[in-house]
Formats: C-alpha cells, sequence, structure tokens
C-alpha cells in the first residue's frame, strides 16, 4: 500500500458547524487518507500551528458561518510561515460570487454543496502537496 | 544520507527546528530507508527527555488526562512533545486522527508540541515507525516526551514498552476492562490510573487493579517498583497533579535504583533491536525476488516443503 495522504479537517473561527467536517472526514478515511481532525474553536494560528507539526498534505476547512475573512487570513498566514504549498480547500455552502473572490485570494479549490465523495477524494488527492507514491 | 546531511540535520533537531523534525517523522513513517544513517547517529548520541508512555482503552481519557499533565509540566517550565498513535482502517488504510481535539488548549505554545501517527496497519512496522520517532523527538530539546497508544491490541501496547515509564489509563467499568488489561499489562504498567474516577465502579476497579498489582509482585520479587493505582477526573482536573507527582517518583526510583533502571534498559533495547530485525526480515522477504520468498512457493503450494522448512532456509541464507 502507498504512503496515506495527510489532511487537516477543520471548522474556523467561531463556526460550531461540525457535522459537514465530520461526514468529510469519514469519506476521506474511507478512501485511504488520514485525517487531522481540529474540530471547532480554532483560529488560524492553530491550523497553521497543527498543519506544521503534523506535516500535512492539505488543509480542508468546513464553512458554514461565511467566516471567509478568516480562511483567507489562514491562506495568507501559511504563506507568511513559508508552508504556501500547503492547499487550502473549502468546503461549505459558500455563495458563487463568494467562491470567486476566495479563489483570487489563494484558496485552491472551493467545494459547495451537492458534491460528491469522489468529487471531493479527487479534489483533495490531486491538489495534496505531496502525490501519494 | 551522507555524514555532512547526518549532521545538519542532527544540527537542526538539537536547535529544536519543528518543521525538520515534523518532515523526519513523515520520512520516516514511509520508511524511508535513507534515514538509516541519521537514527544510528540520533541513538547514539542520545537525548535528555523523559519518556513517558500512556495506554490504555478507547475511551479511557488518554488525551484528556495528557492535556492536564501537559498543563503541570508547561507550569513547571518544562517543553513537551506528544505522539499520539491511533489505529488506521484495516479495510481503507486511512484514519481520523482525533488526539488533537482533546489537547487544543496547548495548540498555541511553543513548548508544546503534537504529532498524530496512524498505526498503517503494518503493525510491525508501526513498532520500528513510533521508535524512531520518538528518537526524532529525544534529539530536541523535549523536556518530556510523550507517547499515547490506544491499547487494543498486543502491538499498540508494545509500542508504549519504548517508553521509560508507562502509565495505564482504565475506565472504571472494572469487569471485562480490567480483564482485558491483565494480559501483559501488569507487566509493563508502572502507574495504573482509574479515570473519571466520579463514576459509582471507581472504587471497585481501584480494588481489582490493586489486586492484580499484588499478584504480579508476587510473581516478580525481582522489581523493586510498586505501581500505584491513582483516581482521576481529567475534566475537572482532579488527581492530575498526583498523578504528576507520582510519575516524578518513577523516575527519582530510577535514578536511585540504577539495577532497576539497567534491567528494564535492557528489556526495552531487547524489544527495540527486535522490531528493528523484524521488520528489515518483513521488508526482504517481500521485496527480496529470487532469493526471497517467492522461488519457495511452488514447492509449498504441492507440499514437497513445509513453512518450517522454507524458514530456516531464508534464516540460514539471510543471516
Amino acid at each position: 500500500m502507498s504512503s496515506p495522504l495527510k489532511v487537516i479537517v477543520s471548522m474556523i473561527g467561531l463556526d460550531g458547524h461540525t457535522t459537514g467536517g465530520e461526514v468529510v472526514s469519514m469519506i476521506l478515511r474511507d478512501a485511504g487518507i488520514e485525517v487531522v481532525y481540529l474540530g471547532v474553536n480554532q483560529t488560524p494560528e492553530m491550523i497553521v500551528r497543527a498543519a506544521a507539526q503534523e506535516d500535512v498534505d492539505a488543509i480542508g476547512i468546513s464553512s458554514h458561518a461565511a467566516n471567509y475573512s478568516q480562511i483567507v487570513e489562514l491562506v495568507e498566514l501559511l504563506r507568511a510561515r513559508g508552508m504556501a504549498d500547503v492547499p487550502v480547500i473549502c468546503g461549505g455552502n459558500v455563495p458563487r460570487h463568494t467562491v470567486d473572490e476566495l479563489l483570487a485570494q489563494g484558496v485552491a479549490s472551493v467545494v459547495l454543496p451537492g458534491a460528491s465523495s469522489e468529487h471531493i477524494v479527487h479534489t483533495v488527492r490531486s491538489l495534496a502537496r505531496r502525490r501519494a507514491a | 544520507m551522507d555524514a555532512a546531511d547526518v549532521d545538519a540535520h542532527a544540527t537542526a533537531l538539537a536547535r529544536g527546528d519543528l518543521r525538520c523534525g515534523a518532515r523526519l517523522i513523515t520520512r520516516i513513517e514511509r520508511g524511508d530507508e535513507e534515514l538509516v544513517p541519521l537514527l544510528q547517529a540520533l541513538y547514539r548520541r542520545g537525548g535528555r527527555a523523559q519518556v513517558i508512555g500512556v495506554t490504555g482503552p478507547p475511551g479511557a481519557g488518554k488525551s484528556t488526562l495528557i492535556s492536564r499533565l501537559v498543563t503541570v509540566w508547561r507550569a513547571q517550565g518544562h517543553r513537551v512533545a506528544v505522539l499520539a498513535v491511533d489505529p488506521s482502517s484495516p479495510y481503507t488504510g486511512g484514519a481520523v486522527l482525533g488526539d488533537r481535539v482533546r489537547m487544543a488548549e496547548h495548540a498555541c505554545d511553543d513548548g508544546v508540541c503534537i504529532r498524530s501517527m496512524a498505526s498503517r496497519t503494518h503493525l510491525g512496522g508501526l513498532a520500528r515507525s513510533a521508535g524512531d520517532a520518538l528518537l526524532v523527538l529525544e534529539a530536541m530539546p523535549w523536556d518530556v516526551v510523550l507517547i499515547e497508544t490506544v491499547g487494543v491490541g498486543q502491538n499498540e501496547t508494545e509500542i508504549v514498552r519504548h517508553a521509560s515509564v508507562v502509565v495505564l489509563v482504565q475506565t472504571p467499568m472494572g469487569g471485562d476492562d480490567v480483564q482485558a488489561a491483565k494480559a501483559g499489562i501488569t507487566e509493563i504498567g508502572d502507574l495504573f490510573v482509574v479515570n473519571k474516577a466520579d463514576h459509582p465502579q471507581a472504587d471497585a476497579t481501584v480494588r481489582q487493579l490493586h489486586d492484580m498489582i499484588a499478584l504480579a509482585q508476587r510473581l516478580h520479587p525481582e522489581r523493586g517498583w510498586t505501581p500505584p493505582v491513582l483516581k482521576t477526573q481529567a475534566l475537572t482536573n482532579d488527581g492530575i497533579a498526583e498523578l504528576a507527582i507520582g510519575i516524578e517518583r518513577c523516575f527519582a526510583h530510577l535514578a536511585a535504583h540504577p539495577d532497576d533502571a539497567l534491567r528494564r534498559g535492557n528489556a526495552r533495547l531487547r524489544h527495540r533491536v527486535g522490531e528493528v530485525l523484524r521488520e528489515l526480515l518483513d521488508r526482504r522477504l517481500r521485496t527480496g525476488g529470487d532469493t526471497g520468498i517467492e522461488p519457495m512457493l511452488p514447492a509449498l503450494h504441492r507440499r514437497a516443503s513445509d513453512p518450517y522448512s522454507v524458514a530456516a532456509d531464508l534464516l540460514a541464507r539471510i543471516g
């Protein structure tokens, strides 16, 4: 078996909607990926530190509270810490006009409601920093 | 990896370079054989951290307990690294590693590092990986290196043998839990903790553990250390200070009784070498091509040979 990808799944800021993150964690696990689940009340700082300590290949943010500025903050903090190679993938009920803004600000991908498990897994796999050998 | 690389990495680790350490652990998890010279050098240089193992059944509250212990240690000015090992799915090879959730209070503390590690189903490889990851952490300026495993199987229990002091955390459900704990646990537990001690069964569990320990002590009179049984309630921070003191006492005992420390150290080393050897053998078997097991399989299928003969033959040729 090739070496699994390692990915953070987290909520950000005061967004307490965890179901999406929990479901995606299981989807990714079932696809052979190692998920570092951070849960709620995570600041961009906490997520970046976790990403460094865990040496992750991607960060997935589950967003259902419109806290997009914090997601952008996360991207900028990764860049500032020399970790711009770790993609941030956002999933949630993001309005289409916000999707474009987020992508322009450096978010690697935005996964919208209705996305299949296959699409989610494919997105993570194709964007992840390190190719699973 | 050449000598210059080895030196560069070792120096970076000694300086506390977290990114370097994290990346090395990733390579260790992948079984990168290029790291062997570095691992050899790190072992020989040694480390000064106190290595503590924490294991117990799922739901015992290990991560919460560890988080509270880290708070105590941080207040004492100690820098702590935690290696949290969780099982991978045997079906998919993936995992959900959730230990960090319980330790979020330390997420922004430079004096604390948490690394999650999945068992990746190659349990022999896990033991070797965990041992190597501990080497890397010990080469860094941490005062305490703690390894946490879910003690669901023999292998997860084996991993905590890498530690100098092992804490066994139980839930107060008594009965089956303690029964399951019996298998080999009394051999390796230095402190027994009954967490969630507000549960009505807590005292009964404490008594059962005391009985188990008393029996083990009779069977092994050479052991100078009698494991204490402690009650904690990690969520309300009860008993945590006492646990930290208990751990300190165990280290003090080892310092004051070099014979005991040596005996335990030797047992650890035997296990460690065994882990490395078993993984080398396993790798050799899988990748040996013509000199591995493959050419012998047809004869085995035909029952013209048997597993014992084949194994002996391989051992003679490999060794």
